[in-house]
């Protein structure tokens, strides 16, 4: 069972970076208030930023261990990253976007994973369309479909639904599922939306300014009325 | 009448602008990605080309690359011939010229593309050169077309260090530039005036196909 092993510490100009956990093959969310420092840990596991101190462990692959003076790049780690504008290259098209990640395979079994992933998606046919010409919900199903195809061993997803609209984001929850429960990645996913979390999540990070408040289930800890959970759920709503 | 010149003129620029681009483009990707130790003092040198005077760029050039000189005691020594007073060193010189406008354009060009395309990429397991085969320079693709347009423009307009580095040969190293000096020198300005007409027609019709190309739709 693949478990991701997260404890570093960065210093940065408002605050200090200090986050510790460890999540099993679930979905977990990063939840907590903006300017928490979520998005810039998904950085830190996918080898975007380098922490000062710390480490970070992927099943039984070490990523990063300042002790060591080990920093494996990004392109190394086989961990996919749904940025929160996609970030799906405008001058390709769906299908070179999808394939972008498959580069070392021949290119019969690069054309038969695009179509598989397409499918998978929804989006059969669209391998030729401009990723210009989608709705914000496929361009989100294409960004998922890309980081999906390498087979990373974990899939980070930054925000993934904050620029949707509400309905879509219902529907895009639930495909989301199916999705992890299909292909068995473990996904983290950073959110600020009570309802993201409650709905698909199993684990749970709460972080604020920087540190990991609390962590564990995500049925334990929104069942607590006394933990900083519920704490922080209330704040966000009223906010 | 001769036309050689302005022949020769558009095949110097051309191999300019290709070697412009060689050389340039991966300058400009350094200069716009990496931090560089001595970047000012690298900056400037690759300026400084765009505000000498000529002469004095071809005085530099004729050091480095005569008999004498480092290049080109080199470039004899290993069998390449002499390569002052060459159509050689004419593309040398516009080379040189020319080269600061490529850098400059791609490097704004570089700069404004986005650099989160870059890092999805890195998280899709691609190699640096391969995501700025990929990524980086087709998304910064018209300021580098338009680098091309003025690059190709400043070497067809060669005039100083040409003259110093590769001579007025007719039928050599005489480029269109050179050739209408020479022209209005001798008084023959029916030559002149034609020369010059050509030469503006052809290079702004240049100019044109690539500012179309750089208007047509893109993303």
């Amino acid at each position: 069972m693949v478990s991701l092993l997260v404890d570093f510490r960065t210093r940065l100009e408002a605050f200090e970076l200090d986050v510790r956990f460890e999540t099993g093959s679930g979905i977990t969310a990063l939840f907590g208030p903006s300017g928490a420092g979520k998005s810039l840990t998904l950085r830190h596991v996918a080898g975007l930023e380098r922490a000062d101190e710390g480490r970070i462990v992927l099943g039984e692959r070490v990523l990063s261990d300042s002790g060591a003076d080990l920093h494996l790049p990004p392109s190394r780690r086989r961990i996919g990253l749904v940025f929160q504008e996609y970030a799906l290259f405008p001058h390709l098209s769906v299908g070179s976007n999808i394939a972008y990640g498959l580069h070392r395979r021949r290119r019969r079994d690069r054309r038969r994973r695009v179509e598989e992933l397409l499918t998978t998606i929804g989006l059969t046919g669209y391998g030729d369309r401009s990723p210009g010409s989608l709705s914000g919900g496929e361009r989100q199903r294409v960004a998922l479909a890309r980081a999906l195809a390498p087979e990373p061993e974990l899939l980070l997803l930054d925000e993934p639904f904050a620029a949707l609209d509400f309905r879509v984001r219902r529907e895009l929850r639930s495909s989301l599922r199916a999705l992890h429960l299909r292909t068995g990645v473990p996904l983290v996913l950073v959110t600020h939306s009570v309802a993201d979390v409650r709905e698909l999540s199993d684990s749970l990070v709460l972080m604020d300014r920087g540190r990991v408040v609390a962590s564990g289930a995500t049925s334990d800890l929104l069942d607590d009325r006394e933990s900083p959970a519920a704490y922080l759920f209330q704040s966000e709503e009223l906010g | 009448m001769d036309l050689h010149p302005l022949a020769l003129s558009f095949r110097v620029a051309t191999w300019a602008t290709v070697l412009s681009l060689t050389v340039g483009l991966p300058v400009a990707w350094v200069l716009a990605r990496r931090s560089v130790p001595g970047r000012d003092f690298w900056t400037v040198l690759i300026l400084l080309p765009m505000v000498l005077p000529p002469t004095v760029l071809g005085y530099y050039l004729l050091l480095l690359i005569g008999r004498e000189g480092p290049v080109g005691g080199w470039a004899e020594a290993v069998g390449l011939g002499r390569l002052v007073f060459t159509p050689t060193a004419a593309v040398i010189a516009a080379f040189v010229a020319s080269v600061p406008f490529l850098i400059r354009a791609a490097q704004a060009g570089f700069e404004q593309v986005d650099r989160t395309y870059e890092e999805a990429a890195r998280t899709l397991g691609r190699s640096e050169a391969a995501i700025a085969l990929t990524v980086t320079v087709p998304l910064a693709w018209r300021a580098i077309l338009a680098g091309v347009a003025l690059t190709f423009a400043r070497a067809i307009g060669e005039f100083g260090a040409t003259v110093m580095v590769a001579g007025n040969i007719p039928g050599e190293t005489r480029t269109g530039s050179i050739a209408i000096y020479d022209a209005v020198q001798a008084g023959r300005m029916d030559e002149a005036n034609l020369l010059a007409l050509l030469l503006t027609l052809t290079t702004a019709g240049a100019l044109l196909v690539l500012t179309r190309i750089g208007r047509s739709p893109g993303w």
